[in-house]
């Protein structure tokens, strides 16, 4: 896939410029771990630019190199090639202490022998500030993840969600210019991790500095983000606005890691896509190709209609399954294809939903589209 | 009724074969402690109760003397063991598994799986050279042969509180600032402290009752106490032995009782 694709600004004719809305720059950067032949690459010529306070999300699954790249900018790891700049500055070879960047650890790696305090003080008397200061910095970080009464504790006595919050006090404390966290969520049951989600969201609005968060986790990037960043194979696979990332992925991964997606394969011709079974339908993104290609379709944008009306796709219906807000419709295209309908439930009677009948399918507008490869 | 699980407590025959071991164990150490405060002449009467031995034992000049060449021995080698020891296990625990990381372990440990008697041979021929080519007869010797075995005691307690320590503690501490040196100062060594020092007082211990190897490497006139107790013994069992022997052994066990209350916190 060309990279340059990706990018929606910062990259003017000709050159590198320095773009003052951008604060964290990655160019071309590749990490291999081992050696020769047996060499992995955990990031494969990944470039991004992440704007200055912006929640950016790296969302992809175990291993696709989301929390190397998050390393490579706090400095834990050197790129094998490759540059990182923080606010218009090579940064790719300061160790981790001359960066003025923060990690929220996924195992919080909180002090065991220092009091909450001194933990959410520990980055500011590094820095050699003096004890006024510190002492205020970390009453104000205390007062904003509501902590005031554990000041004293040690972080041993304190639940997993107090731990996080302490984390993340301990993170902002020294105002980095961006805070990077990784996969902190990960250990809070599903209750807490929902009010996290909000609470991060409400730090990162308030502080106004610049996040950068990687979770697996799709719901959790396509709520709390302004920008995703979706990895597969030490690849960036799409960047956007959780909306685009949503509604029109790039390219197959996305398309079935972000949500659930009917694929189906057909033809390129004038005025659509022609699939197995002789239907035309109409896609977006069928500029420039040709032959084979895949559709992708959200089961919500299928409608179900009555059989044997005009436009619409001949389907029998294989199976149902009843969810409570909607009703996941199976049905079979003539051709033998599988597409999945959301259908919202009725607010009272019954669906009509009966298996081996015979319906039509439609999409709604703009709903197909025609993948990447 | 679900069956109850295995239990050896239930075992027949489990109380007999307790005691038996428990008596093979501790009766030997409770006659010497008991006779160390008999007023008899021999170390097999019964004569009364008495401070006697101990006596004898604080004015005998050459137990005094014995007794702190051992105590700066067993200092020194304590102090280098647990300096070795402690880079050791730094450099073998606070960073991924790397090739040959296993061959390492064993050679830090190799004290421990050679024969004592096969090391004291080594050494002795091994400082007979330095002796001839420097001159020097000191302890130096002494205290360098301690140190040496008395590494892998104090390595095995500080590698396994490192092992329990989440390595991204200093990955945070140099995130947030701190220098290689601070993330250590700061971090890394208050919580290792406990390790060190139960690593420090094993290596004490341990040096304070060798036999073998001091009797091998030690110079005229370099008794530490367990030697010179083992020179009394062959010519006759005076009961000042008993006393020494007790004397040993409560420092060992108030040492030991520490180590344990030491590793044992904050689990």
């Amino acid at each position: 896939m060309p990279n340059a694709d990706l990018y929606d600004h910062g990259r003017a004719a000709g050159g590198w410029l320095v773009n003052k809305d951008v604060a964290v720059e990655v160019r071309n950067a590749v990490k291999a771990f081992g050696q020769g032949d047996s060499a992995v690459r955990a990031l494969d010529d990944v470039s991004v630019d992440i704007r200055k306070g912006e929640f950016f999300t790296l969302l992809g699954p175990s291993g696709c190199g989301k929390t190397t790249l998050l390393r490579l900018i706090a400095g834990f790891e050197t790129p094998t090639s490759g540059e990182i700049l923080l606010d218009g500055k090579d940064i790719t070879q300061d160790p981790p202490n001359r960066r003025p960047v923060n990690t929220v650890f996924q195992s919080y790696a909180l002090f065991p022998h220092l009091t909450v305090a001194q933990n959410i003080g520990f980055g500011l008397e590094m820095q050699g500030r003096p004890k006024a200061e510190i002492a205020a910095v970390t009453a104000n970080m205390l007062a904003l993840v509501q902590l005031g009464p554990m000041a004293q504790r040690k972080t041993s006595q304190l639940s997993g969600g107090q731990q996080q919050r302490v984390a993340l006090a301990r993170a902002l404390a020294p105002q980095p210019k961006v805070l990077l966290l990784d996969e902190p969520l990960s250990a809070l049951d599903l209750k807490l991790r929902k009010e996290m989600q909000i609470e991060l969201k409400r730090l990162q609005l308030e502080t106004g500095i610049t996040f950068v968060f990687v979770t697996h986790d799709q719901e959790e990037a396509l709520t709390m983000s302004d920008r995703i960043g979706v990895m597969s194979a030490g690849k960036l696979q799409q960047i956007g606005t959780p909306r685009e990332i949503y509604t029109s992925p790039l390219n197959r991964f996305v398309a079935a890691f972000i949500g659930e997606t009917n694929f189906l394969s057909g033809k390129v011709e004038p005025g659509g896509v022609r699939l197995p079974s002789g239907d035309l339908v109409e896609a977006s993104g069928t500029e420039g190709r040709s032959g084979q290609v895949t559709l992708a379709v959200r089961p919500e944008q299928v409608r179900l209609t009555r059989a044997g009306e005009p436009g619409a796709l001949a389907a029998t219906i294989a199976n149902w399954v009843y969810f409570g807000t909607d009703t996941h419709c199976h049905v079979t295209l003539s051709d033998g294809t599988q597409v999945v309908a959301r259908l919202q439930n009725p607010a009272s009677g019954e669906s009509g939903l009966e298996r081996g009948k015979p319906v039509a399918l439609r999409f709604a507008p703009g709903a197909a589209q025609v993948l990447g490869d | 009724m679900a069956e109850r699980a295995f239990s050896a407590t239930r075992l027949p025959g489990f109380a007999t074969v307790a005691i038996v071991v428990f008596l093979a164990l501790y009766a030997p150490i409770i006659t010497l402690v008991v006779f160390s405060f008999n007023d008899a002449n021999s170390v097999a009467v019964w004569g009364g109760l008495s401070w006697r031995w101990y006596q004898v034992a604080w004015e005998n000049t050459l137990v005094k003397e014995a007794a702190v060449r051992s105590l700066i021995i067993a200092t020194s080698a304590a102090l280098i063991a647990t300096t070795v020891a402690t880079m050791a296990a730094l450099g073998t625990t606070r960073r991924a598994a790397f090739r040959g990381q296993t061959a390492i372990y064993v050679i830090i440990n190799q004290p421990l799986m050679v024969p004592e008697i096969v090391t004291a041979v080594a050494l002795l021929i091994f400082f007979a050279w330095i002796k001839v080519a420097t001159g020097y007869q000191g302890l130096g010797y002494l205290i360098a042969a301690h140190s040496a075995f008395c590494i892998p005691f104090a390595y095995l307690p500080i590698r396994a509180r490192l092992e329990g320590m989440d390595l991204s503690l200093e990955t945070a501490a140099a995130d947030l600032y701190a220098t290689p040196w601070q993330a250590f100062r700061r971090v890394t060594l208050p919580l290792l402290a406990p390790g060190i020092i139960a690593g420090a007082m094993l290596a004490f211990v341990i040096s304070l009752d060798d036999v073998v190897i001091t009797e091998f490497v030690k110079s005229g006139g370099q008794d530490t106490l367990p030697t010179y107790m083992l020179g009394q013994i062959r010519r006759a069992v005076t009961p000042d032995v008993n006393a020494i022997s007790t004397a040993l052994l409560a420092l060992t066990v108030i040492l030991l009782t520490a180590f344990f209350l030491l590793t044992r916190k904050r689990d």
